[in-house]
């Protein structure tokens, strides 16, 4: 589930067009930026999602990341990678649309929505050596719930630390730096994420399991 | 026996234990905290079942169209781009552009005023024809030798064209200076066909590094489609003509200065 992780040659070539990208904007090629804008969107999009928990909030992020990233431009530094910065400047932004969410959602005073979106590929139906009966897919629906749940009830920094470190492979710096904290107190969010993960799923997910395995076996 | 805590089990887990032997070691020794550990792990497993939409193949370009229209243009900053050591050759020439301008503009006697600014013109002309002639060639040679590019082997699955990339990236460059300063001279056709290279030289310093048969083959078809080999090819030509038309005329000996001084 982590980013995909290229050859360091090919790496290295996305970074050397990128910081050739980044030259052209600064000199005023504003289409050198889209080369930017097509190639870190989807890995973008994926953080802002796991962060956000929903398209519409994700896409939201990935627009103003991109545009903040090209206001920024010039602070940026020559030998950074570019890729990693955007994405900073992203968990960021998710940051604060997560804080805003909150406001609005308290404000409602409104049960948390989960994404239709992921109704989509529910995680049942990536079983497919078993059909998906009514009892297991709302077995699997409430797992689903739950875990949503689970991850919207993190703070805002564990759910940042446990999406960056878990799901993207992101260093334990890169984390401290959108987090704007030290290493050590970065890896005990991650620790603090994970617990209560863990605290909050655990129950259901070994009943599911054995339940799982109790239709095996029968 | 001392039991792993559940903090280090799942620094372990997410690779950021510091002391990551001594566990493996004591894991392979302590069925207890092994099965404390996948516990952990069937939650995080669990967890990667959460789906991610696809926002589909054309989501970049998606994005860049949302937000094209809110970047505002960045201006003064175009020096930037020359001050990088590999485009130095590339500012040198400009610069030597600048200062053959200069040179010939203070060494043309100024009390001949109507021949002075026709020297003038037909030196700075003269100075691009140049310039752009030899980016040209620069340019043709490149197109060439990337349209000559094969596998060495039938089984090998890419081919390097990195160096032909290189150097698409540092013509581009050249090539827009020249485009604009044939654009201010109000010379179109020359423009037309420098923004027409442009676009192959940006296909070109965008492709990866190494590209599949196909992908070569794609480009090469690129360039054919537009033909831009005979292009560049014709305004070579044209341009050396005009480099041979303005040719400066043979010095003036001093008895032919005197002898109009006296008239």
């Amino acid at each position: 589930m982590n980013r995909m992780q290229p050859s360091a040659d090919s790496t290295q070539a996305i970074a050397d067009s990128d910081a050739i990208a980044v030259e052209r904007t600064l000199a005023g090629d504003r289409d050198a930026y889209r080369v930017l804008v097509e190639r870190h969107s989807h890995n973008v999009f994926r953080l802002a999602y796991r962060m956000t928990g929903n398209r519409h909030d994700a896409e939201e992020v990935v627009q103003e990341a991109f545009l903040r990233g090209y206001q920024k431009l010039g602070q940026f530094a020559a030998r950074a990678n570019f890729g990693t910065w955007v994405y900073r400047i992203a968990a960021n932004y998710a940051i604060d649309r997560m804080r805003q969410r909150q406001k609005e959602e308290s404000r409602r005073e409104a049960p948390r929505v989960g994404d239709p979106d992921g109704m989509e590929n529910d995680p049942l139906n990536r079983v497919k050596d078993e059909a998906p009966t009514p009892e297991r897919l709302t077995q699997s629906i409430e797992l689903q719930k739950q875990m949503e749940q689970a991850l919207a009830a993190l703070s805002d920094a564990e759910r940042t630390a446990f999406v960056m470190r878990h799901w993207e492979g992101c260093g334990i710096e890169e984390i401290a730096e959108v987090l704007k904290s030290n290493s050590n107190a970065t890896k005990n969010t991650v620790f603090r994420a994970v617990q209560k993960l863990r605290h909050a799923l655990q129950p259901l997910v070994e009943t599911r399991a054995q339940a799982r395995a109790m239709g095996t076996e029968s | 026996m001392k039991h792993m805590k559940e903090e280090e089990l799942i620094a372990y887990r997410e690779r950021v234990a510091e002391q990551r032997a001594a566990i493996s070691e004591h894991l392979a020794a302590c069925e207890q905290c092994r099965v404390e550990l996948e516990r952990i792990e069937a939650v995080l497993a669990a967890l990667d079942t959460l789906p991610v939409p696809d926002p589909g193949a054309d989501y970049g370009r998606q994005v860049w169209k949302e937000i094209a229209p809110r970047l505002e243009e960045k201006r003064g900053r175009w020096w930037r781009v020359w001050l990088e050591p590999r485009r130095l050759a590339a500012a040198g020439a400009v610069m030597a552009l600048i200062i053959a301008a200069f040179v010939a503009g203070r060494f043309i006697p100024r009390d001949k005023a109507p021949d002075n600014i026709v020297n003038k013109e037909l030196v700075r002309e003269r100075v691009l024809v140049v310039a752009v002639g030899e980016h040209l060639g620069h340019s043709e040679r490149m197109l060439i030798e990337l349209s000559n590019e094969a596998p060495n082997d039938p089984k090998q699955k890419e081919v390097d064209i990195s160096a032909e990339q290189r150097r698409a990236e540092d013509l581009l460059q050249e090539n827009r200076l020249y485009r604009q300063t044939a654009l201010q001279e109000g010379d179109a056709g020359l423009a037309s066909v420098l923004d027409e290279l442009e676009r192959v030289l940006l296909d070109v310093a965008h492709s990866p590094g190494e590209v599949t048969p196909a992908q070569l083959e794609t480009i090469r078809k690129k360039i054919e489609v537009r033909g831009i080999l005979f292009k560049v090819r014709v305004v070579s030509k044209e341009l050396q003509q005009r480099q041979e038309a303005t040719k400066p005329a043979p010095a003036q000996d001093e008895s032919t200065k005197r002898e109009r001084n006296k008239v």
